[in-house]
């Protein structure tokens, strides 16, 4: 079988010196949570850390609480099953709940944190394979190698963001803490937490830590998130809609959409949502009828770019983003996902 | 000694019941032993080193510095193992290690073995070899184009041509000439993997001057063959016994390299070696489906009646023989099996590319041909205005009668698979709703193969049953890969001995103590094994029988056999007291198929059976318009099984069949991609879930065949068969599109979609079938018309 290389495991007492540790030994150095993202990695040589800081016993990051404005802070080791069946946060926050939920099977969600989520690393099926395969196909510049596999005239990586729940805490505004050595924090949103490259897709110092992921409270947003994958008991998006509308009746008030696994970060689209601002969402819009959706979702999936680096026809990806994004419209509106077939 | 003519089968008690399989408990509990959970005392581990290149010259290997790495005890290259082989005997052309040529990225090249695996791989990654990479060939048409380098095999051509067949049995010109309408398919069937959950394993020892491998293979007996071959030891001198399996599905039907390389380490070093593949090894050690591209083209009169038919296909056969000529031959041979064409042309080609080899999976070279006849049925019905059902009714095959090309039909229960599937469906008042859609398709299959690999005069199967104070054991070459032969076995036996499957004890699939079986492929070991099986068991029945009924004073039928008694005495009364009397108390059944099932023309090796089993299916599905997103609701599987042994282990297969086959229509593909497989893991790969596996309702139809043991027919592959073209059907019932390509995924189905808005075709698939180089035909006489019913 494929086998676990050797590495140093260090069992740190707190978030803060774990990040101190991290400084400590630097780039030969990660944190590893569940391990469900890591350590397959680890075996097929896409990641060679040598000292692992282990974060899965510090139950200091396992806590859900409510926060003084009436929002809620979600530690970065509470598993993903427990994040997505916590009924506060569901009630407030059903795209969120709702993408841990759809994150691979239920044994990994058992052991898959919401921190690891935020940090899981992009994906490409030119990457995402052993060592001895990769070598057969030659290297790329995610690692090991120089140039891109599936878009050779592109300077940077193009590997796919993949994560479910990062959409969807950006489109609820969430933030996260960083803790950086020395106990030095920072809250950045969820949104600046990721930059556009397959490669260097985090944009946090490589020794800061996520400590919890801190969602406001939802006042009129009602939210949905819709995940296009080809099997629904395992696959990694293959794309994903994050909606958030602020509601006043019927009428839009705010929208905010967010895409994932159509480029190397979530795209935040909300402009395209603009012109939903203002207008009722009853029949004719929602089932399609005047074509409102359809143009809001092919604004929105504008950014998408998908290209050959993962399963299914990239043309198909592209069409399904924009049904995802209709979808999950339809679904933040509280209406049923039966309609959005019409549309 | 006579045999008793066949009891009553009203009065049979165990045979037909719903138990348990024998191995069921010890699997569930984890207490069976697998290939790879085998430990020997000082054992080495080995790895493979192997080719990342498609195609290239090997020109050097430096294996100094793995030699050096602390714990690597043997490095291997080809030098070490240069004697070819292969499992047919027309196509020997593997080496269990490639000192010359590799031919495919996964071609093994050298071998390590260490005190560990860590060890042994980091002494393959220490091996430094030097390649000149030639062209690789990575499709069927850049195979039919003479290469630039050298063809793959000296053996090949025209071009990388591995195989040609061309057979026509009665005038299809004429036919075609009288035909009221005449229609044109083409068609695609991408290829796809086996997917055990056991990846392969193989463990040997040596012990003087014997070898002994574990290895979870389907057929011990055609490893042996190879092994004695490669290592040039005398047959006497190996013992490959089949461990249990995980699952075999054709996919452990090969001799493979790590077999042999791990017995020629354990000679050299004289410690006991295992070799155990990685998932993705698995990938490329494959000899699963072939990718075949297919046209066909059939004349039928005004009433929808066949009269000829032309079928075409091209294999793309992977890197190496395997049982290529077989599978190329199986894409054309059944097809006549469940129509009544009354002429009918095959040609057929495999080509060599650089990709794992391709061999028999789960319906060996049949489930592609299937897709495409039953399609082009469907729209051939529709050409000629007749509904699709009824159009195959019109062609059914008559029970016992001869095909165009000679198979010999006996019991067929075409009618009613076809009848009690429609009705338990409900699918002529099938609901008509936008994206819902049902389809229906049959099949058949046969009952093992007429002839062996290579040839041979022995019985296809043997058996011995001994009985003495150990109890009731059982010793037959059949290799239970899953399919559950060894019950079937225990009971043939139990049945015939008044006991309970349970009582028997089993020695199978181990060529050291068990008499042959020719192995776990083309469905044969219930027919054939336990046709062997019953005849060793009933002999043993009639010993016990006659002893006591001179004992008890009565002529042996007053004696009765059952609820383990031999007339008033205890089974282990009677053993002793026959045992008195007569010695060792051991009998032995055979069985070889019987003459004359098939042709006498080159190729008619292909295709006979001893008797052929059919299946008919009925999918209903839902189709997103939208998306193309396909659920499959459920899924009603009628089988001709002729009998069942256990039936809840037939309906155990006939699901693990419907499964199969969903994954096969609507996700598995070995694709390829500059030459690499695309994804070969498990999360990439896709195949269904529990999620996508619908409910199956299986319906088991008893025609009693009379040359099965005690009617009985397979069920291990038949059932896949139509459960591919049914589900195609079912999505152009739900949305008009023909989906002309295996497998049916959301991206070909909105493809076809969005032609359709376009204008264009309604349909996704391949538009032209290339010009191969066929030879002249090979023209058949058919059975003369006056003759053809037996
Ligand atoms: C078969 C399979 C299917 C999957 N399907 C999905 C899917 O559908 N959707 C999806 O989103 N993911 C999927 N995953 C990926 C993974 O399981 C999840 O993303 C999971 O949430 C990762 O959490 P973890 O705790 O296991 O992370 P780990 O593996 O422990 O870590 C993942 C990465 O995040 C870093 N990290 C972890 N915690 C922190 C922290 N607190 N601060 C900073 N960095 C941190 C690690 O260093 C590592 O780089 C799948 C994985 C597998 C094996
Ligand atoms: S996008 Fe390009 S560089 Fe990034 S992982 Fe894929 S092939 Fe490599």
């Amino acid at each position: 079988m494929l086998r676990l290389p050797p590495f140093r495991f260090l069992r740190p007492g707190s978030v803060d010196e774990a990040a101190d540790l991290l400084a400590e030994h630097g780039d030969r150095a990660m944190v590893v949570a569940g391990g469900t993202d890591l350590v397959p990695k680890m075996k097929r040589g896409q990641m060679e850390p040598e000292v692992l800081v282990g974060l899965g016993h510090l139950t200091e990051l396992r806590a859900v609480h409510a926060t003084d404005g009436g929002g809620v802070e979600i530690g970065a080791g509470v598993t993903l099953t427990a994040a997505s069946s916590d009924r506060r946060v569901g009630a407030d926050h059903p795209a969120y709940t709702r993408a841990a939920a759809l994150v691979s099977s239920p044994a990994l969600r058992n052991v898959g944190t919401i921190g690891g989520n935020l940090c899981v690393d992009t994906r490409c099926n030119y990457y995402d394979m052993s060592v001895e395969w990769r070598e057969a196909c030659g290297f790329c510049m995610k690692k090991d190698g120089d140039i891109c596999r599936v878009a050779p005239a592109s300077k940077h990586c193009r590997a796919i963001a993949s994560s479910d729940t990062a959409p969807a805490a950006i489109a609820l505004g969430g933030t996260v803490v960083l803790v950086g050595p020395g106990g030095h924090r920072r809250e950045v949103s969820v949104s600046d937490l990721y930059q556009d490259d397959g490669q260097f897709y985090l944009a946090k110092a490589p020794d800061e830590i996520v400590e919890c992921l801190r969602l406001p409270p939802p006042g009129a947003w009602r939210s949905s998130y819709v995940k296009v994958r080809r099997r629904g008991a395992i696959d990694f998006p293959l794309a994903g809609a994050a909606v958030a509308l602020a509601m006043a009746g019927p009428v839009v008030e705010g929208c905010r959409i967010v895409l994932t696994a159509v480029g190397s970060r979530p795209f935040d689209v909300s402009a395209a949502g603009e012109a939903l601002v203002g207008r009722e969402l009853t029949g004719r819009e929602l089932t399609g009828e005047d074509g409102l959706l359809a143009d809001v979702a092919a604004e929105a999936a504008k950014v998408a770019k998908p290209l050959d680096n993962a399963d299914l026809h990239y043309v198909w990806r592209k069409q399904m983003t924009r049904r995802a994004v209709v979808q999950a419209i339809v679904e933040a509106a509280g209406h049923s996902p039966a309609l959005a077939a019409l549309a | 000694m006579t045999i008793e003519a066949p009891r009553d089968e009203r009065a049979l008690r165990v045979v037909g019941k719903s138990l348990p399989r024998v191995e069921a408990a010890a699997k569930v509990t984890g207490s069976i032993a697998y290939a790879d959970d085998i430990v020997l005392p000082g054992m080495l581990f080995c790895k493979l080193l192997r080719s990342r290149h498609p195609y290239a010259r090997v020109l050097s290997i430096d294996t100094r510095a793995a030699r050096a790495v602390p714990g690597v005890v043997a490095v291997l290259t080809g030098h070490d193992l240069p004697v070819n082989y292969g499992i047919m005997p027309t196509c020997e052309d593997e080496h269990a290690l490639e000192h010359e040529k590799v031919r495919f990225v996964g071609d093994p090249v050298a071998a390590v073995a260490a005190v560990d695996e860590e060890t042994a791989q980091a002494g393959c990654r220490a091996i430094s070899v030097e390649y000149e990479p030639l062209e690789a060939v990575e499709s069927i048409e850049q195979a039919l184009v003479p290469p630039d380098d050298e063809p793959l095999h000296d053996y090949a051509g025209p071009a990388n041509v591995h195989r040609l067949a061309a057979l026509e049995f009665g005038d299809v010109d004429a036919g075609f000439a009288r035909a009221a309408h005449v229609r044109e398919d083409i068609f695609f069937f991408e290829g796809n993997t086996h997917l055990p959950m056991e990846q392969h394993s193989a463990t040997a020892q040596v012990a003087g001057d014997k070898v002994t491998l574990w290895s979870s293979t389907q057929d011990p007996h055609y490893v042996h063959r190879a092994l004695a071959k490669v290592l040039g030891l005398p047959m006497g001198k190996l013992r490959v016994v089949a461990a249990p399996h995980g699952g075999g599905f054709g996919g452990k039907c090969d001799p493979f390299s790590h077999e042999i390389v791990v017995c020629k380490v354990a000679m050299m070093t004289g410690r006991p070696v295992k070799c155990t593949l990685t998932r993705e090894e698995v990938f490329y050690t494959h000899r699963g489906r072939h990718p075949v591209l297919m046209w066909v083209r059939t004349g039928v009169d005004a009433d929808g009646r066949i009269l000829a038919m032309h079928f075409r296909s091209a294999l793309d056969g992977g890197a190496y023989g395997s049982y290529g000529p077989a599978s190329t031959l199986y894409t054309g041979a059944l097809q006549t099996t469940t129509y009544a064409i009354p002429a009918y042309r095959f040609e057929g080609a495999r080509v060599f590319t650089n990709k794992a080899p391709c061999g028999p999976k789960r319906g060996h070279g049949t489930p592609q041909p299937r897709f495409a006849l039953e399609v082009h049925l469907d729209k051939l019905a529709a050409d000629v205005g007749l509904d699709p059902v009824e159009l195959r009714r019109r062609n059914f095959v008559k029970p016992f009668s001869r095909t165009v090309n000679w198979l010999r039909i006996t019991s067929c229960g075409l009618e009613e698979v076809t009848n009690r599937v429609l009705e338990a469906s409900g699918y002529a008042r099938r609901e008509r709703r936008r994206g819902h859609g049902m389809g229906f398709a049959v099949s058949s299959y046969m009952c093992g193969a007429g002839l062996p690999i290579y040839w041979n005069k022995m019985p296809h199967s043997e058996c011995v049953v001994n009985v003495g104070r150990g109890g009731v054991t059982l010793y037959c070459g059949a290799t239970d890969i899953g399919q559950g032969s060894d019950s079937v076995l225990a009971t043939v036996a139990a049945e015939e001995l008044g006991l309970w499957p349970g009582d028997i004890r089993l020695v199978t699939g181990d060529t050291g103590l068990t008499p042959v079986d020719l192995g776990s492929y083309s469905s044969r070991v219930t027919f054939m094994a336990g046709n062997a099986a019953r005849e060793a068991a009933a002999k043993m029945r009639a010993l016990l029988v006659g002893v006591v009924a001179d004992e008890e004073g009565c002529a042996p039928q007053e004696v009765e056999v059952r609820d383990g008694k031999v007339g008033r005495m205890t089974f282990e009364e009677a053993a002793t007291l026959a045992e008195e009397h007569l010695g060792v108390l051991s009998a032995h059944g055979t069985y070889t198929p019987p003459e004359g099932i098939g042709g006498r023309y080159k190729g008619a090796g292909v295709g006979p059976s001893p008797a052929y089993s059919y299946s008919a299916a009925t999918v209903d599905l839902d189709a997103d318009p939208g998306s193309g997103e396909i659920r499959v609701n459920k899924v009603w599987l009628a089988h001709d099984i002729g009998r069942s042994i256990n039936e809840m282990a037939a309906r155990g297969q006939v699901e693990g069949g419907v499964y199969m086959g969903l994954g096969e229509a609507l996700m598995e593909a070995q694709a390829y991609r500059d030459g690499l497989h695309r994804q070969p893991s498990m999360l990439d790969y896709k195949s269904l879930t529990f999620l996508e596996m619908p409910e199956v309702e299986t319906i088991l139809v008893e025609t009693h065949d009379p040359e099965g043991p005690y009617g009985a027919k397979e069920v291990g592959q038949g059932p896949l068969l139509p459960v591919i073209p049914a589900v195609v059907s079912a999505v152009h019932d739900a949305l008009g599109v023909w989906i002309d390509e295996v497998p049916v995924t959301p991206d070909k189905i909105v493809r076809a979609l969005d032609a359709r808005a376009k204008g264009k075709e309604a349909r996704y698939g391949p538009k032209r079938f290339p010009d191969i180089p066929y030879p002249d035909l090979v023209k058949v006489v058919p059975p003369d018309a006056a003759t053809a019913a037996l």
